[in-house]
């Protein structure tokens, strides 16, 4: 237990603080803990922590995505035409917005493995490009999502919340894929060492596409997701998404140098992200002051996180 | 091996320096001529001055972003950075006070070395990815500055210094445009001729190998970030005499520009390696593209996916171009 905890440091880290803000945020709340509080909560959390899993995948093998954002919002927008009518043309529609993720994610891969540019540059390239699409195809937010099905992605069962299931779901899916196969450890192995991992015989450019891909896929699953929450296709949703995943998986203990990391960390630092955001609308501070105190907060966490440089033993250590 | 490498890529005239900037350059003429077969008016020197006016805010700002690139990092706090100024700028010289009247654009500077600073203290010293920490940064200036404005647009005057110097014109060029090459000429000449210079590019390609010849890493860093918010302002000070007005959300527009100029002008994202005139010509080419979309009266959606895929387009030259080189 208590090497697992070591091994697990930073997650660990930030789930103590998750659940302190939670309970936090559930004294202050005027509701206190009911069903529907922790519904609403989770449904939001789960919207950014799938944002934050698919910045995840790509942090992992030392790129970042810039158009995290952006496919979120073209997946939503899309969804937002093709997600009503009867249930098999749901499902194909379905099946569309996620291929459609897929391919985004790939063309970013592309760019990057065989294009040689660097991950940052290109995604902020293609967030643009796949932003401009979903402003094309829906200018103004808009639309219509079955409500049926929204319904039952949304709402609570048994007092939990369906869009909690989802997300443990998909976490220990991604857990198991991630630690049990090869395809799984290769990705770390990437994010370790490129060049290791190339003569240990890995395919390193096929599986940089895997990442690419997967992040395109958990993606659209947000995508669909925000669909499903707002009940509409919403075009400029895309900056933010982008900026608190890349500070989610920070918060969540994934190194952006790569190789360090679990899903399970980007999704708890996005829950801490989205309960300040909630702790702050229900503290009492005057409403205009808000953004600043999200900022401040934000900042002290993650400057907290990186106190270990106070211990290196040498500061050569520091720099690489 | 690199270093052999490296030397015979040098002693080729046609270096990589020299081919993103003859691209870029080739790629702004492209620009002027199919821009004048859809609208004649823009071969004229009187649009072309113009463009180089509005270029002048676009560079001067990216040429603190590309300080800090250069040194393998990056600055994502320029937007709140430019809005914080300008909001400062146009309060204090609003101001019924005559010595903070006075001080205006001083007290706008003074907001850019703050920022500088406090970017560098997350970098330099706690050592956070600087993509998160500059984030963190713009996010708190977004915070105060909304405080301050109380979601109102600023009152205030604009400096008449900054007025001048943004829309001015000295025989004929404009002075922001002057200003421009004179912030140009002494960026070439710090980062050729300079210690600075030579430990901005050493520690872009190898932090451990500088911090092991001993020279101060990180008072390099603090420098360079302070420059980068002080250029921000800067940038800022002039667009607000451009502008007439501060308001929130005017430095948001910038921050994809700013670095894309500084990358399809050669400088490379992972520090180390790029030259001043390539970013040069990067604040010319992204403002001339930018401004024929919007003469086409292109929707702002495809405005977004044609930059993004020219961009992408120059890049992938780029990269391809490296990966022959063995780069």
């Amino acid at each position: 237990m208590m090497t697992w905890l070591r091994q697990n440091a930073r997650e660990t880290i930030a789930a103590l603080a998750l659940v302190i803000l939670f309970a936090g945020y559930i004294a202050i709340h005027p509701r206190g803990f009911s069903t529907y509080v922790v519904t609403i909560w989770s449904n939001q959390g789960t919207l950014l922590g799938l944002a934050a899993i698919a910045q995840f995948f790509v942090v992992l093998v030392k790129g970042i995505d810039l158009s995290v954002g952006s496919i979120i919002a073209l997946t939503n927008v899309m969804g937002s035409f093709l997600l009503n009518g009867s249930p098999t043309s749901i499902a194909l529609g379905m099946a569309v917005v996620l291929t459609v993720g897929v391919a985004c994610g790939l063309v970013n891969g592309i760019a990057v493995v065989y294009g040689g540019v660097q991950p940052i540059v290109t995604t902020l390239a293609t967030g643009g490009i796949f932003g401009g699409i979903a402003l094309l195809l829906r200018p103004t937010p808009g639309g219509s999502i079955d409500e049926t099905m929204s319904d039952a992605l949304t709402y609570a069962v048994a007092g939990i919340p369906v869009s909690a299931v989802i997300l443990v779901i998909v976490l220990v899916i991604l857990l198991m894929l991630l630690r049990r196969t090869a395809v799984g450890l290769g990705l770390y192995a990437i994010g370790s060492s490129e060049q290791s991992a190339y003569m240990t015989g890995l395919r390193v450019n096929r599986l940089k596409l895997v990442a690419y891909g997967s992040s395109g896929f958990v993606a659209a699953l947000a995508g669909t997701y925000v669909s499903m929450v707002t009940l509409t296709g919403d075009p400029n949703i895309a900056p933010s998404y982008t900026l608190n995943s890349i500070a989610a998986v920070v918060l969540g203990g994934v190194a952006l140098s790569g190789g360090v990391g679990s899903p399970l960390g980007a999704v708890i630092g996005a829950l801490i992200l989205k309960t300040i955001s909630s702790l702050m609308f229900f503290s009492g501070l005057p409403p205009l002051a808000q953004p600043f105190f999200e900022g401040l907060i934000l900042a002290t966490a993650i400057a907290l996180g990186a106190l270990g440089v106070f211990q290196v033993r040498s500061r050569l250590e520091l720099y690489r | 091996m690199t270093d052999a490498t490296e030397r015979t890529v040098t002693s080729r005239w046609l270096n990589r320096d020299r081919v993103s900037v003859l691209l870029i350059g080739l790629g702004c003429v492209a620009l002027l001529l199919g821009g004048s077969l859809l609208y004649p008016g823009f071969l004229k020197p009187g649009y072309i001055l113009q463009q180089l006016q509005i270029a002048a805010f676009l560079g001067i700002i990216a040429t603190g972003a590309m300080l800090v690139i250069l040194l393998g990092e990056i600055d994502l706090s320029v937007p709140w950075t430019i809005t914080g100024t300008a909001i400062v700028v146009i309060s204090a010289s609003g101001s019924s006070n005559p010595l903070v009247a006075s001080l205006a654009i001083p007290l706008g500077l003074c907001l850019g070395i703050a920022v500088g600073l406090l970017n560098a203290i997350g970098v330099a010293v706690f050592r956070v990815p600087a993509m998160v920490w500059t984030l963190a940064v713009n996010a708190m200036l977004l915070g105060a500055a909304v405080f301050y404005t109380g979601n109102s647009r600023p009152n205030g005057e604009v400096p008449w210094l900054a007025t001048q110097a943004a829309t001015g014109r000295t025989f004929g060029i404009p002075n922001a445009f002057l200003v421009w090459l004179v912030v140009a000429a002494i960026t070439v000449w710090v980062l050729k001729r300079t210690v600075y210079g030579n430990y901005l590019y050493a520690l872009g390609n190898s932090r451990r190998a500088v911090f092991l010849a001993g020279a101060r890493v990180r008072l390099v860093m603090v420098a360079t970030f302070v420059l980068a918010g002080v250029f921000s302002s800067f940038g800022a000070i002039l667009l607000l005499g451009y502008t007439n007005q501060a308001y929130q959300g005017m430095g948001d527009p910038y921050l994809m520009p700013v670095i894309s100029a500084v990358v399809i002008g050669g400088t490379s994202i992972q520090g180390g390696r790029g030259n001043y005139i390539g970013t040069f010509a990067g604040a010319i080419f992204i403002t001339l593209l930018s401004s024929i979309l919007s003469v086409m009266q292109m929707p702002p959606a495809a405005r977004e996916m044609i930059f993004g895929a020219i961009i992408l387009v120059m890049l992938l030259v780029h990269g391809l171009t490296n990966k022959k080189e063995g780069v």
